[in-house]
């Protein structure tokens, strides 16, 4: 963002401060591009030696940091610009939200995993000699029982802890009258513990507390990587949105300017809007002029002038001038807010998706638990004592566990996502990957997301543009901008004048030039255009530079690569008909429409998943933001508004769109690997569940077992992807 | 059989006191800036007198 320095300084940021332990004020930052350790000596070094600062510590991990100012010396001001002239431009934090980024979660998951590896560790120590009495070593029965005892006094409370995260989560299920995963796991552990108590009083031989504890130890990998998926998606993607916007300058009495959230502003305010920055919120102009980018608003690719009196829709980029806004709504009454409701409402409907694992859930909690009751009262009809008889269908449940089920999905999710992280493709959830794997009809945005959704030269002259460029790098006018991308080096002209929403003057080489609109160089009759330039020397001929909207350099080949892989292709744009169809013509789609409003988007891409299609959409505008959370998964490039990042499940960074290739070819190789471990860990419970029936477990092969097929999964899930790398 | 009850609680307590150390280091936030704790460990600390 480009913010000019000294503007900064006298800016009041106290909406963000908050009290720290000892009743100083600090302030979270989110620091950009600090992502080495010279960034963080050089950053913790500058930044803890100014006068008012405490201490200033960074955290590499989530960019975040955190200063610590004197009491009632707090400047938070001078240490954005402070940051800003080191090259790391950063943007405050809400506490609010601050305080949410804290990963108690994640805490209380680690302390589990260790107390859970902790209790299996040396449980198994017990059941070591415990085994080797299985094979007639010598152990004698009082032996054995202080083994079984020892064994005991270690799992049971590290089982009660560990299974802490399982119980709560089948309780909330139960409750809700439904059965996750959780619940026949809390009910195979707790059953365990009990009936292995009940055998060491009793003095039997079949104690398993180290399967019940290895268990959760296994069931407890799987859900740690789960969760670290989760929050390094959540991480990424609440620093996206903390970059963009949050915040808006408001202009109080004396002119004095403050930094206020965006929730905080109320119609009437005096904003100030500069260059590079986002309308924050609907206003009406009241001084200054300037050029606004609509594009991730309406997907319209020209600019639009606007000067006093006129309206300004919030999420538009200003792009020339410095402008003065009467805020006429709230935030969340703002323009933008009718397209947060339609993206609610997709959210909401995408909600009701039941996972891979839950589908498994519901299938595998009832033959599980009928033919356990089937094992104790068939035992009971042939004869068997009923401590035998609840013994062996303890057995069917302990060998039947969900261990390769708990582990099969966030196994193969952490390693697709991995995979994809190293090609700059950002994952949100596991769900998106099982979502994306089922997609057989993609959805095209034009601007932005088919083409670059910025103005590229067309038939570059370049003895014209070495003419023209001093003036162009002058200017921050995309037009000018995508002109002097077509030079080198080039000098820059002198006492530059930019007229907002008309063109630059200065002079070259002692010779006073004008770039802009036809009228403002002094064509005349030429008709008013937003896709072209003139230049010209006064009193010389004028040049005229066209531009045009281009075409993504792998856009052809992506639409070839999904066609290749059986799916259909469409393109739904809020642009003019015009540009459209010659897109869709230069990239051989047939099935196009244009001049869409985001409701008329959001509501063909649910007509097509009426139709039974399963619809990702790919968009980046806020046009689009509906259409993503309606669609059944969804892509946004990095350059999408925070509204479209938030609503997509996927987003990809870099310029390229085989992204969506990759990531499609991966969250398919996902879904592979997650049924194929389905499918092994049926075929084991096929062969364990009869041989618990009658009898033929005894701990040792439960826990083998037990590892043995966690392990295979585990080993299956690391070939996710491998193809789709080459 | 004595001295099994005495190494095993000895073995336990031994790790039950790695227990507690892994309790310690997430309680104290050891594992919430990995990357920023691997970069500092590489940092000089500014030295601000000559060494003696």
């Amino acid at each position: 963002m480009a913010m000019t320095s000294h503007v900064l300084e006298h800016q009041d940021f106290s909406a963000f401060l908050r009290d720290g332990e000892d009743g100083r004020p600090s302030i979270d930052l989110l620091v950009k591009g600090a992502r080495c350790t010279a960034c963080l000596s050089k950053i913790e070094r500058e930044i803890s030696a100014m006068p008012t600062v405490t201490s200033a510590r960074l955290n590499l991990t989530t960019g975040k940091l955190s200063v610590a100012f004197e009491r009632g010396r707090d400047d938070a001001g001078a240490v954005l610009e402070r940051l800003e002239g080191l090259g790391y431009p950063a943007t405050p934090f809400d506490p609010a939200k601050a305080m949410a980024a804290h990963d108690a979660e994640g805490r209380r998951l680690s302390m589990a995993l260790g107390v859970a590896a902790f209790g299996a560790g040396n449980a198994m120590m017990f059941s070591v000699p415990i085994w080797a009495g299985l094979f007639g070593q010598e152990l004698g029965p009082a032996t054995r029982t202080l083994m079984q005892w020892m064994s005991a006094v270690i799992a049971a409370p590290c089982a009660v802890y560990a299974g802490m995260p399982f119980f709560t989560s089948a309780w909330r299920s139960l409750r809700k009258r439904r059965a996750n995963m959780d619940v026949p796991i809390s009910i195979g552990v707790i059953l365990t513990l009990v009936i292995s108590f009940v055998e060491t009083v009793l003095g039997g031989a079949d104690t398993y507390f180290d399967a019940a504890i290895s268990l959760l130890f296994l069931l407890l990998i799987g859900r740690w990587l789960d969760h670290q998926l989760r929050a390094s998606a959540r991480s990424a993607a609440g620093d996206l949105l903390a970059m963009q916007a949050s915040a808006a300058v408001v202009v109080g009495e004396g002119g004095v300017e403050h930094r206020t959230p965006l929730d905080d502003i109320r119609a009437g305010d005096l904003l100030l809007v500069r260059p590079g920055e986002r309308i924050p919120v609907d206003g009406v102009v009241e001084g200054g002029a300037s050029d606004l980018d609509n594009a991730l608003l309406t997907g319209e690719t020209a600019p639009v002038r606007v000067g006093t009196n006129d309206i300004c829709r919030a999420g538009a980029l200003n792009l020339t001038g410095t402008m003065r806004l009467r805020a006429t709504a709230r935030s969340e009454d703002s323009a933008v807010a009718a397209i947060a409701r339609l993206v609610e409402a997709g959210a909401q409907s995408r909600s009701l998706y039941v996972r891979l694992a839950d589908k498994a859930a519901a299938l595998y909690v009832p033959v599980v638990h009928s033919a356990a009751m089937i094992t104790f009262l068939g035992g009971l009809a042939l004869g068997l004592g009923p401590r035998e008889a609840l013994l062996r269908a303890v057995a069917v449940l302990i060998i039947t566990c969900p261990c390769a089920l708990g582990l099969a999905v966030p196994a193969v999710q952490i390693t697709a996502s991995a995979r994809l992280f190293r090609r700059g493709v950002l994952v949100k959830s596991g769900a998106a990957l099982e979502r994306l794997a089922e997609v057989d009809h993609v959805v095209f945005d034009k601007t932005g997301v088919l083409t670059e959704g910025r103005p590229r030269l067309l038939d570059p002259v370049p003895a014209a543009i070495a003419m023209a460029a001093p003036l162009a790098r002058a200017s921050a006018h995309p037009l000018s901008k995508a002109l002097s991308a077509q030079t080198g080096v080039s000098s820059l002209a002198e006492d530059v004048v930019e007229t907002p929403g008309q063109g630059v003057e200065g002079w070259i080489g002692g010779r006073h030039a004008r770039l802009g609109r036809a009228a403002f160089v002094g064509v005349p009759g030429a008709a008013p255009s937003e896709t072209e330039l003139w230049f010209g020397f006064d009193g010389d001929t004028k040049i005229r530079f066209a531009f045009a909207d281009a075409i993504r350099p792998d856009a052809v080949e992506t639409i070839a690569a999904l066609r290749k892989r059986g799916l259909t292709i469409e393109i739904l744009s809020g642009d003019l008909a015009a540009p459209v169809a010659k897109a869709a013509q230069a990239l051989g789609i047939e099935t196009w429409r244009a001049g869409l409003t985001p409701a008329e988007k959001s509501e063909a891409v649910a007509a097509r998943g009426r139709e039974g299609r399963r619809v990702l959409m790919v968009g980046d505008g806020l046009n689009d933001a509906p259409a993503l959370a309606n669609a059944h998964a969804a892509m946004a490039p990095g350059s999408a508004l925070d509204a479209s990042q938030n609503a997509a499940d996927l987003v990809f960074s870099g310029e390229g769109l085989e992204a969506v290739v990759a990531a499609l070819d991966v969250a398919r190789s996902a879904r592979r690997r997650a049924l194929e471990n389905f499918a092994f860990a049926a075929l084991y419970n096929l062969i364990a569940a009869p041989a618990a029936m009658f009898g033929f477990i005894n701990p040792l092969v439960a826990a083998l077992a037990m590892s043995g097929s966690s392990l295979t999964v585990t080993l299956n899930a690391l070939r996710t992807g491998v193809k789709a790398r080459r | 059989m004595s001295i099994l009850i005495f190494l095993a609680t000895v073995s336990i307590l031994l790790a039950l006191t790695g227990l507690a150390a892994f309790w310690w280091t997430v309680r104290s936030g050891q594992y919430d800036d990995p990357l920023g704790d691997a970069s500092r460990i590489l940092l000089e600390d500014p030295v601000d007198r000559p060494l003696d």
